[in-house]
């Protein structure tokens, strides 16, 4: 038992907290933030040069690290620095790219964890939450390739990406597991629409519309109707990355917090000194605790089996999805009447926090998801997508 | 990065279950698997086999009995032998006045009162809470006053655990009053056979007879028995109650209790189908096994800073807050799952031999009653709220 990452780990580690702090700082996101691209290349290039992105993958794929540890370390540095670059969207889109094994992909990928490329995972609609059983989007055959048809909803600093690699239904009944397909589709593809918005936990998103959009046949990755279980991984990893980068967060706005309760007075004295707060701030530092030992257990289970490893994810992204927005809402509630500012940096990693429950499922969903998953209770589940692979 | 216990760990994990296959009476398993109620002689019969094998004084170095483990052993072990439905170690000898000695002692203390806590000779209990006197344990009244080669104690104890069964009481009692009250306690050992000592049961609330009210009526106390300095006792006091709590968290009683949950839960019906199946109890049940799994994570984490020289402080108040938190909601969970049949009250159904009829399923005779009695764990031991003062000062700096 060992709880220390190795000095490799820890010397990253150590290098993107200080990219983060010094680089990265408050002033400079909300200055990117606020940008027409609502992102950075030259953030995401610099994030590159760090090893940020080779970080994510193993040296099979053109990295130095794909595991799960390596995976969290990182989106905990993110979360400590409300980082907008889309580095979840290109984790989702790098494993689904390794796992084709192409020389094409394989270029690609070298090329996104180089820092020259961004390709982006496609995957959620409006119907769907994370549950890959509920694509809508639809691939058809045609004689040339293929032909793309559907809407893929808030898809993360879109406007950014230069690839997209879209989940899509080839055949197999709808609502399940069978018939989803990989593509590959380049941006500015014609037929493809962006309609682009700003997000309230910063940065910029878009709809992704795919109309009858003609892909050649290369743009197919891997096998079809197989994609299922690539999804499910690329997400899984996902997955990690937001609990990680929810802890990373929760962190900050502890630390805050905790500095606020020190300095500001009221009554003659440090309000830190009631223990009506005390005893408050007690019960967040327990649940980031918790919080913490999710993410330990979800990084470590990620090469493990189907069933022991999406339980994990799915209880990483329950305990984070209450304990974020406990300490969302907790955090303004100790800091009074400033913590409803915009211009406290706080008020933004409370959004942030609370908005990671808007992605690839929310609380409620994972709770189901760990209770039809268990096999001595998911038998009986309604969605065949939850229980055994399909 | 691991979460698997090293190869010797594993080892010694191996040990403790072949042990506890060959050494725990399957009587004594078979009580506690079905709640039954345990008497001293069960107590005493499971401290003598742990004490026969080494393993009863799991705290103490080797050189007073102890076995020397490491706090990732301990940690096995009492996992384990939750696992196993094993009963507990009555605390106060072994792992509460133990150390205290071992620390703070004198040679002759450790020579006569350490083997005696081992071969059963004495049975403590604990005298420090006082009816004015809880969560503010310092601000205690009971008095010791020096007379010639002894002292005279005059007082009250409340919510002595098994007192009924102890020859033996540590208490912490006053000995200057006029001094800072921190500063004017001392630490007394007392024979529960002295003149002027009596012993009242207090009834708790789920009828049990588990704790007492000790009085002391001009009881004369020999001056050896003092632990430690005059006037130091509160330093006795408080590493008594920060000692080696890397397991208050209770991690093993809760991951038995939660797979009982499931058996109960499985086989118990709400609207026609098993109330596992049922979305609002299943999402209940996943809720504290999510907990559960990421407490046992948080307890490693405690483990691997304390065997690495960290001495786990105010984290044990973080293991113990969450941890008491599990424990109750899983007793709060099995109660529900007993639905209309959690209100029988049968005395009987506890005692051992007692095989129906039952009221209901078999594990409503002391689901409700064990619900009521776990209110204790977020009280005692300093009691949560206190936990919390602690954890604020001393981890957040407020």
């Amino acid at each position: 038992m060992n709880f220390e990452h190795t000095d490799d780990r820890r010397m990253l580690v150590d290098t993107l907290h200080r990219f983060v702090r010094e680089k990265y700082n408050f002033a400079e996101r909300q200055r990117i933030a606020a940008s027409a691209q609502g992102s950075s290349r030259e953030m995401w290039r610099r994030l590159a040069e760090l090893g940020a992105i080779g970080a994510l993958f193993p040296e099979a794929s053109g990295g130095f690290g794909g595991g799960g540890f390596d995976i969290a370390v990182v989106f905990e540095a993110m979360g400590r620095g409300l980082v907008l670059e889309p580095l979840t969207g290109a984790l989702m889109a790098g494993q689904a790219l390794a796992s084709v094994g192409t020389a094409a992909a394989r270029t690609l990928l070298e090329e996104l964890i180089a820092g020259q490329t961004i390709v982006l995972l496609a995957f959620e609609e409006a119907g769907s939450s994370a549950d890959p059983a509920r694509i809508a989007t639809r691939a058809e055959r045609a004689t040339d390739g293929w032909r793309l048809a559907g809407t893929k909803a808030v898809v993360h600093q879109a406007q950014q990406a230069d690839a997209f690699v879209v989940a899509a239904r080839t055949g197999g009944p709808a609502g399940s597991g069978q018939g989803l397909s990989l593509f590959l589709v380049r941006a500015g593809t014609p037929g493809l629409r962006l309609r682009t918005y700003p997000m309230i936990d910063g940065g910029r998103g878009a709809e992704l519309t795919f109309e009858d959009l003609a892909l050649p046949a290369s743009a197919l990755l891997g096998v079809p109707g197989e994609a299922f279980a690539t999804i499910e991984r690329a997400v899984g990893c996902g997955l990690l990355a937001l609990s990680a980068e929810s802890l990373g967060a929760m962190d900050i706005a502890k630390q805050a917090t905790l500095e606020y309760l020190r300095t500001r007075r009221q009554f003659g004295v440090p309000i830190g000194s009631f223990q009506a707060l005390q005893h408050r701030m007690v019960d967040l530092l327990l649940e980031i605790e918790q919080a913490r030992s999710a993410v330990i257990n979800a990084a470590a289970a990620l090469e493990a089996a189907r069933e022991v490893r999406e339980r994990a994810l799915a209880a990483a992204k329950v305990t984070v999805g209450r304990a974020g927005a406990l300490v969302a809402e907790e955090c303004i509630q100790m800091h009074g009447g400033i913590g409803m500012t915009w211009e406290l940096p706080l008020a933004h990693y409370a959004k942030r926090l609370v908005m990671i429950d808007h992605e690839l499922g929310d609380e409620d969903y994972h709770l189901a998801r760990f209770i039809a998953l268990d096999p001595g209770i998911g038998a009986a589940a309604a969605n065949p997508s939850h229980g055994p692979t399909p | 990065m691991d979460l698997r216990f090293t190869a010797e760990e594993e080892d010694f994990h191996q040990q403790v279950r072949s042990f506890l296959e060959q050494k725990l009476p399957a009587r004594l398993a078979e009580k506690v698997r079905r709640e039954k109620r345990l008497v001293r002689a069960d107590l005493v019969q499971w401290h003598e086999i742990l004490h026969a094998r080494g393993w009863l004084a799991n705290h103490w170095p080797q050189q007073y009995g102890g076995p020397g483990w490491s706090p990732v052993q301990r940690f096995i072990f009492e996992n384990e032998c939750a696992l196993a439905y094993a009963p507990r170690i009555v605390p106060f000898g072994v792992n509460m006045l133990g150390p205290v000695l071992i620390k703070f002692g004198t040679p002759e203390q450790k020579r006569y009162w350490l083997p005696r806590i081992l071969d059963g000779s004495d049975w403590w209990c604990q005298g420090y809470s006082e009816p004015g006197a809880g969560s503010d344990l310092a601000g205690l009244k009971m008095s010791a006053v020096r007379d010639g080669d002894h002292y005279v104690v005059n007082g009250q104890k409340t919510w002595t655990t098994l007192g009924q069964y102890a020859n033996r009481i540590f208490c912490l009692v006053r000995t200057d009053r006029d001094a800072k009250k921190q500063e004017g306690i001392s630490f007394l050992l007392i024979d529960m056979a002295s003149p002027g000592v009596q012993v009242r049961p207090i009834i708790t609330l789920d009828g049990e007879h588990e704790v007492n009210e000790v009085f002391f009526t001009d009881v004369r106390v020999p001056v050896q028995n003092l632990v430690g300095e005059e006037n130091r006792g509160w330093t006795c006091a408080k590493y008594l109650l920060t000692y080696e709590r890397t397991n208050i968290a209770g991690i093993g009683f809760s991951l038995v209790a939660f797979d009982q949950l499931r058996q109960v839960a499985a086989r118990q019906l709400r609207n026609g189908r098993p109330l596992a199946q049922d979305p609002l109890f299943a999402a209940r049940m996943a809720r504290v096994q999510i907990d559960l799994e990421n407490m046992k994570t948080t307890n490693l984490r405690v483990l691997a800073a304390a065997s690495g020289g960290g001495a786990p402080g105010a984290e044990s108040s973080m293991l113990k807050i969450r941890g008491t938190v599990i424990r109750q909601e899983i007793s709060s969970l099995y109660r529900r799952a007993m639905g209309i049949h959690a209100r029988p009250f049968v005395d009987e159904a506890l005692e051992e031999g007692f095989e129906g009829p039952w009221v209901g399923p078999e594990e409503a005779a002391a689901a409700a009653r064990h619900y009521f009695n776990y209110r204790k764990l977020s009280i005692f031991g300093g009691s949560n709220e206190i936990q919390k003062n602690i954890i604020a000062k001393m981890i957040l700096d407020l």
